[in-house]
């Protein structure tokens, strides 16, 4: 195990953490030990209880059973208040900034320095905060409202506030989820200057080769379990994922392909004007059509005007053959298109109803007698097959969606657009935030679905996993469409320089455009 | 499948905390109802039962239109208003000699519009349902002062009058009517796609929007069912107080929203159901007839009633928080 330095060169200590919820054993035995200065991953898959021990760790929730010593001293963390007071902070991925105040004030909530018994000192805010902005290398204007600025700023805003209070332990869970890659780069340096003075830092994140890149160790749990801590440079990705899951990922990607010659969707010329222009694809029976640029690219704007969620202003679209003018989403998924959203939570899912509902909900008008009375037997069965079909890991099929993992989550949001039977599948970063296990079982689903004929639109963010599974690549680049790449020819390299507006693949564009 | 053994608890346990917003309403009512019996004379006698139970009736239709507002996450400030505007307009009509059944559903059908005028502004002005609702309220209540210039209307015909005073099977025909409303919307909200598609607008607009629900006519059928539920008490109220009165129905609209809120239902939407509504309007009624029946100060009732409904909503949130 990993066990070096003395117990002073600790800033944390977590012992035997065990913890249950009816029901479930949430956590059993688990342990969690981070250095001053030193960047500690944690990993696992989703439901693998990170959050659970982070919560525990803010105070959030209350362990059953373990210890932790926080900065030599035995600490019991009854509430989140606590935590902050002895120097925990957490940057969690939905910030928790009060959006409609000021930068300023969002340093001072609770405490605004006063310059008289009835007044409030805004110089002292605005200084103040413009100081420790300023420490960070952030071009932040502290009068700015927090809403009013980009996530990414946001998140700086969080990370500089929780410096400013004299944070001994940050923990960051997911904070490049919402991230472009620059904005990330951003995010690593800060975290590189609060490991040089001294601060400790868990890091969690779904992203292996950030652990690999600036994480000093790694914890790993599995099942609720303690599995390893290991430093970094002593292991590599593979054996992370076998350690986490027992699969190696290029396996993952691997399966058989169904493209036919069938054209199925033909986009001619789409353009929204100031989003994106001139996008020109054809998708063909049993493909999977990779879409890949940079967040903020207009990729998920392209997908949103097919699926009749936006407007667009020129161009055309044929399902079939024949003109397809979808207006509406509801349109869209009676022609046979199926969404699964890049925001399930706040786009897919129906939050607080059952998975029953949520996997029947595009269902009811069909399985209602006249269109009036649900069939109940039809609904549950319905619910049954798919949990069933795509594993969903559900208490029942009453369960509330908002209760189960993100990777299930998904499930159920793909469920419900292939209780539709769709010719079409709209995927938008379907695996984003998601385990691997799940990830994998999406994939195998990827085939399952062209073996059938469903044709695929897959969108991601994430290289190897685009090239992996699509037989052909469409790369945008600032709402422009750079080229279409077959599976054969893609290359990372190739795909980022046109990602990235470096390079264009006219030849191509014109060959689809005949 | 390992995960399948703790699991099946945790449905159980979720649903022994399902009952209990509702049987802990059925109790509440039952200690209430015992007290009431034990302690003053009048409450467990015939007459005022049926008195009780006829002015529960009218509020507690009213609650079941608002229980679709609520689930949706809006709110219907005006159902006070087309109660009044409802009482007037049958009045008018049958003063003027337009049949009874006519004018019936001549008021009723205008009360579903005026519903439908409110999911217009809510869908296509995007205005919100508080203000939405809160100018129709007003102007409503000014239309029902203008066409009864602010003067009672007396003098209805016979049968129409009647027909509060009626039972079929023993039952008062209001509280005959409301069962019957409240078979139907219980129908609604628990078979019917219309129902599941007010639950998942109340859950998430965009959801709904991005699953092929058609949005708009189901916010005009929400708020026109409010509307419908709030034109039928509107003329069982005439009925019942056998005048049209241009005040009348006024502060419907908080009962009901009370009875909503004490039932379950959560105001940032996707929650509550009908039979919980119905035991809010009877908890609500009995409070308020007990309190009459024990001298207690009308003043000092509205202070109870507002404490409940607080109350109500602690519970409920202290509920959720420990759900976890």
């Amino acid at each position: 195990m990993y066990q070096v330095g003395k117990m002073s060169d600790y800033i944390v200590e977590m012992k035997n953490i065990s913890k249950s919820f009816p029901g479930v054993r949430a956590l059993s035995n688990v342990n969690l030990s981070v250095k001053k200065g030193e960047v500690h991953a944690l990993v696992g898959e989703n439901g693998a209880g990170k959050s659970t021990l982070i919560k525990i760790l803010t105070g959030a929730y209350q362990k059953d059973e373990g210890t932790i010593v926080f900065d030599g001293k035995e600490v019991d963390v009854k509430d989140p208040h606590f935590s902050k007071n002895i120097g925990i902070h957490a940057v969690y991925q939905d910030i928790t900034l009060a959006m409609h105040l000021s930068v300023g004030e969002n340093f001072f909530l609770g405490e605004l320095p006063m310059s008289s018994p009835f007044t409030v000192d805004w110089k002292k805010v605005y200084s103040t905060a413009n100081d420790v902005l300023a420490s960070l290398d952030l071009k932040i204007d502290p009068h700015m409202l927090v809403r009013s600025l980009p996530v990414a700023k946001q998140e700086m805003v969080a990370i500089a506030k929780a410096i400013y209070e004299k944070s001994k332990l940050m923990i960051f869970d997911e904070p490049t989820a919402l991230l472009t890659n620059e904005e990330s780069e951003e995010l690593f340096k800060i975290i590189a200057r609060l490991k040089s003075e001294g601060i400790g830092i868990i890091y969690i994140s779904h992203r292996l080769e950030e652990v690999f890149r600036f994480c000093d160790a790694v914890t790993i749990l599995k099942d609720g379990r303690y599995v390893a801590t290991m430093p970094t440079k002593d292991t590599n990705e593979d054996e992370l994922i076998s350690l986490m899951v027992g699969r190696k990922i290029e396996e993952m990607y691997y399966f058989e392909h169904h493209n036919e010659p069938e054209v199925v969707l033909s986009v001619r010329n789409l353009t929204k004007k100031k989003v994106f222009q001139g996008i020109h694809f054809d998708l063909h029976k049993g493909e999977i059509l990779g879409m890949f640029g940079l967040v903020g690219s207009g990729r998920t704007d392209i997908v949103l005007s097919i699926f009749g969620a936006t407007k667009y202003d020129e161009g055309s679209i044929s399902f079939f053959g024949k003109p397809a003018n979808v207006r509406k989403p509801r349109e869209a998924i009676e022609l046979g298109f199926g969404l699964v959203p890049e925001n399930r939570r706040t786009q897919g899912l129906a939050l607080p109803l059952s998975v029953k509902i949520n996997i029947n909900l595009l269902q009811y008008k069909k399985i209602s007698h006249f269109g009036i009375v649900i069939d109940r037997n039809r609904e549950l069965s319905n619910a049954k097959s798919f949990i069933q079909e795509l594993s969903i890991k559900t208490p029942s099929e009453d369960a509330i969606v908002r209760n189960l993992s993100g990777g299930n989550q998904q499930k159920v949001v793909i469920g419900k657009c292939l209780a539709n039977q769709p010719k079409i599948m709209i995927f938008d970063e379907p695996t984003l935030g998601i385990d691997v296990g799940s990830k994998e079982e999406i994939y195998t689903l990827l085939e399952k679905l062209t073996k059938t004929g469903t044709s695929v639109i897959f969108i991601s963010s994430y290289l190897p996993e685009v090239i992996g599974v699509s037989d052909r690549i469409v790369v945008i680049s600032e709402g422009r469409q750079m080229g279409i790449i077959d599976r054969n020819e893609a290359t990372e390299e190739r795909i980022m320089k046109l990602a990235s507006g470096i390079e264009e693949n006219s030849a191509k564009i014109e060959s689809e455009a005949v | 499948m390992k995960a399948h053994q703790p699991v099946e608890q945790d449905s159980k346990e979720k649903k022994r905390f399902k009952l209990k917003t509702e049987g802990t309403l059925v109790l509440l009512l039952l200690v209430l109802a015992v007290f009431l019996t034990i302690f003053t004379r009048g409450f467990l006698t015939g007459n005022n039962l049926s008195n009780l139970v006829r002015q529960t009736a009218i509020n507690g239709i009213v609650a079941l239109g608002m229980t679709f507002v609520v689930i949706s996450g809006g709110i219907d400030l005006s159902v006070g208003s087309v109660v009044g505007f409802a009482g007037i307009l049958v009045a008018l009509l049958m003063k003027s000699g337009v049949p009874i059944g006519l004018a019936v559903l001549a008021s009723i059908s205008i009360s579903f519009l005026l519903g439908v005028a409110n999911g217009f502004m809510v869908f296509d002005g995007r205005i919100p349902p508080f203000i939405a609702t809160l100018g129709s309220m007003s102007i409503i209540r000014g239309a029902i002062m203008l066409i009864s210039r602010a003067r009672m209307i007396a003098g209805l015909p016979k049968p129409f009058l009647d027909f509060a005073q009626t039972t079929y099977l023993g039952l008062p025909a209001l509280f005959v009517v409301w069962l019957v409303l409240i078979l139907f919307t219980i129908f609604l909200t628990k078979k019917t796609p219309f129902g599941r598609n007010v639950y998942t607008i109340g859950s998430n607009l965009e959801v709904a929007r991005l699953s092929g629900i058609n949005i708009r006519f189901t916010t005009y059928m929400i708020y026109g069912l409010s509307g419908l539920m709030a034109g039928i008490a509107g003329i069982l109220m005439t009925s019942r107080l056998a005048n049209g009165i241009p005040t009348g129905g006024q502060g419907y609209e908080m009962d009901a929203i009370a009875s909503c809120v004490i039932g379950g239902a959560s105001l940032s939407g996707a929650e509550g159901t009908i039979l919980g509504t119905v035991l809010g309007a009877v908890i609500i009624a009995t409070l308020r007839n007990g309190g009459n029946l024990l001298g207690i100060d009308p003043f000092i009732l509205q202070i109870v009633n507002g404490v409940i409904i607080v109350a109500a909503v602690y519970i409920d949130q202290y509920r959720k928080a420990h759900q976890k």
